[in-house]
């Protein structure tokens, strides 16, 4: 295991008079859910392990408002934006990565309208593109051969027309990737988008995130990759459920290449 | 009297389309009730998207069986209408078969028109067996009871009707032209009707002429109502595809739009030089309204997304919430705010113009929170429609008014609207505990 993370704060880079080349946008889940900290953690070892140079904004970040609008909160999700565009301007953030494809689409798409323009790229297209750079290797390891299915969070894939990135770092590690009968443009929901995380759902035969288990168990996989901390859960969830949880791991991709690389 | 079949005609055609025109403006009326929203911007783009999605239909052919079925009917009606100019030129001047002077391109445009008409019989076949025998589930969802059940029978068996009696017309004519009948030109080729000639056989000619002419002025009636049942149909898509792919969304379906007097109203309180006390002014208009309760608050596009649903229920099939027995149906969506605004429009025509309160309103008369909560906002059902009709943007205008004017939504989510507040995350955690992760082993 590689030693301690580095992990800057934007503070510290602004006290050096130094800019970063790249701000990582943790997101709440990635900063206070115990399954996607271990998400945030294997980013950042990869981001070591290239040297890129990066901050995060630490005690400055805040949600950025997605569930709230979501919810129907247009008020609360300006507040949140609009003080966080405070916060990224201060900074003269240029570009952001962030691993939660919710943060991703509402910085991305909402905030320009609300003056903050930035570069926003989701964690798996920035991996795509530290590996086409040459900044990182990569080698299957233990996922050589192995069947893995990845499951297209809405915001990364329908909302924001991201389906390839996650996909070519999965081939990447010499998996063998196997799709679900409805992935990409047709994917379906994990049952976590629309703030339907923070709330129990409506009556129904089922929950969302078991149907979607179920058509991931079809394709009889040995790993469900995921590229969002929600889909994430709900999909261990679903795993659990079907008790499954001992042949079968729910794995963001980027755990997946840190593993790979014995990080 | 020698003019008599003339003048009926005239009358038919200009009442047939006369009510036609006279729905497209209250349907134009009732459309615009809706708020304005200005979509002049990238032309180019539009015109692209109206061209694949509607004219190319390059959506439907997403689900292959139904998309080429839809793709026969759509070409056939399109290219056997170019018939319906001559039914029109020839029922005005008296003629018969007045484009019958283009000779052999007449001849490959009849016998086009026969093989595509035969196509939609099959195709139209095929269409009811699905709804029918079949019964595809997304047919049978709780909204499809009843007259919308009907409507898509009758739409099928009217088609059918209009292309029997096209192919009747051309055998009856058919027949004679081999008779020799006055007036009946060798004109059109006719590989389809020259088939079923033969239980012509035998008629006199009188009556041969008795049947052809009652197949045609049955084959132009048929059409004309056809085109004033539109307006009482799901069928209004096959004009309203055509703007309404045009005013699709072009941004990206993740990004939902800010409300600008949100906006004016964060703004105000950043602004430090702002007077905390400052009274509105006296010509200040009064506060928007945030959200939509009814469809007077939502825009004329989401209204024109309405008349354009076919129901065709791929919305729904594609819908996480209601693939898992949610009430939610994203087709129900727009069905009830079409049928929310057309008794709108009758209230309207009622009472002279004016719109009387009737103590209904789309939200809790037609949908219920219930139906609203059970979103993931995943956009399948954007995704799923093949001419740009977007539910979701109707879904998430009701949710903000039921929260931002009504405070009324789930606990949880109130919970979770109190901790971003609070402390800047979901869930209730200090904001100064954000990086604690990283010393974290």
């Amino acid at each position: 295991m590689a030693s301690e993370l580095k992990v800057p704060t934007m503070a510290e880079f602004f006290a050096s008079g130094t800019v970063p080349e790249v701000l990582f946008w943790v997101g709440c889940a990635g900063s206070f859910d115990d399954r996607a900290k271990k998400i945030t953690k294997a980013f950042v070892k990869i981001l070591n392990k290239a040297n890129v140079s990066f901050a995060v904004l630490g005690t400055e970040e805040s949600c950025t408002g997605d569930p709230a609008k979501r919810a129907g909160n247009e008020f609360l999700f300006q507040m949140q934006a609009v003080t966080n565009i405070e916060v990224l301007n201060a900074y003269e953030i240029k570009k952001i990565v962030t691993a939660c494809p919710h943060c991703f689409n509402t910085i991305k798409n909402e905030y320009p309208g609300l003056g903050g323009n930035y570069e926003v790229v989701h964690h798996t297209q920035f991996l795509k593109d530290l590996l086409s750079e040459g900044r990182i290797s990569m080698e299957g390891g233990s996922f050589k051969g192995k069947r893995i299915t990845f499951h297209d969070p809405c915001y990364l894939g329908r909302a924001n027309g991201v389906y390839e990135a996650p996909r070519d770092l999965i081939r990447k590690l010499d998996a063998e990737l196997i799709e679900m009968k409805s992935c990409k443009q047709r994917g379906l929901c994990c049952g976590a988008g629309g703030a339907q995380m923070f709330k129990e759902p409506e009556k129904g035969d089922k929950d969302v995130n078991i149907e979607r288990t179920e058509q991931a168990l079809e394709t009889k996989p040995e790993i469900i990759a995921a590229g969002c901390p929600f889909c994430n859960t709900m999909m261990t969830d679903g795993v659990k459920n079907k008790e499954k949880e001992a042949d079968i791991a729910v794995m963001d991709i980027a755990e997946m290449i840190a593993a790979a690389e014995d990080l | 009297m020698q003019y008599l079949p003339n003048v009926i005609f005239v009358i038919l055609l200009i009442a047939g389309i006369g009510f036609f025109v006279k729905n497209v403006s209250k349907l134009k009326r009732n459309i615009f009730l809706g708020k304005e929203e200005s979509l002049t911007d990238n032309k180019p783009q539009r015109w692209k998207n109206m061209a694949m999605i509607a004219l190319g239909q390059s959506k439907m052919v997403v689900r292959p069986i139904a998309g080429a079925l839809h793709i026969i009917v759509y070409v056939g009606f399109v290219i056997i209408n170019i018939e319906v100019l001559e039914i029109i030129l020839d029922g005005i001047f008296g003629t018969h078969r007045m484009f019958a002077v283009l000779g052999p391109v007449y001849d490959f445009l009849i016998g086009s028109f026969e093989i595509l008409a035969l196509l939609v019989i099959i195709a139209v076949v095929l269409f009811w067996t699905r709804r029918n025998v079949i019964k595809l589930k997304r047919f049978f969802k709780p909204e499809m009871e009843g007259w919308p059940k009907n409507d898509g029978n009758l739409i099928l068996y009217i088609e059918l009707v209009l292309m029997i009696l096209f192919l009747t017309m051309n055998g009856a004519d058919y027949q004679l032209q081999q008779m020799g009948a006055a007036h009946y030109v060798q004109a059109g080729a006719f590989p389809i009707s020259s088939m079923i000639a033969p239980v012509f056989e035998g008629m006199s000619i009188s009556s041969l002429v008795l049947l052809e002419r009652a197949a045609w002025w049955l084959h132009i009636a048929g059409i004309l109502f056809f085109l004033n049942y539109l307006y009482y149909s799901k069928h209004l898509h096959i004009l309203l595809a055509f703007p309404n792919t045009y005013y699709g969304k072009l941004t990206p379906k993740g990004q939902f739009k800010n409300l600008q007097s949100v906006t004016d109203e964060v703004k105000m309180m950043m602004d430090p030089d702002a007077d905390p006390y400052a009274e509105p002014a006296e010509d200040a208009a009064v506060p928007d309204k945030f959200g939509a309760s009814d469809v007077q608050d939502l825009s004329w596009v989401q209204l024109l997304n309405a008349y354009t649903c076919t129901e065709c229920g791929r919305c729904t099939s594609e819908c996480p919430a209601n693939q898992t027995g949610k009430k939610l149906s994203p087709r129900k969506i727009m069905m009830d705010t079409r049928d929310r605004l057309e008794e709108v429009g009758k209230n309207i025509d009622a009472n002279n113009g004016e719109f009387k309160d009737d103590g209904k309103q789309l939200l809790n008369d037609y949908i219920t929170p219930e139906e609203l909560w059970a979103c993931t906002s995943c956009n399948a059902c954007v995704q799923a429609c093949p001419i740009s009709i977007d539910p979701l943007s109707i879904i998430m205008d009701m949710r903000q008014y039921l929260v931002m004017e009504q405070s009324a939504a789930p606990t949880d989510l109130n919970n979770m609207m109190g901790n971003i507040e609070n402390n800047g995350a979901p869930w209730p955690f200090n904001q100064m505990d954000r990086l604690n992760w990283s010393k974290e082993s």
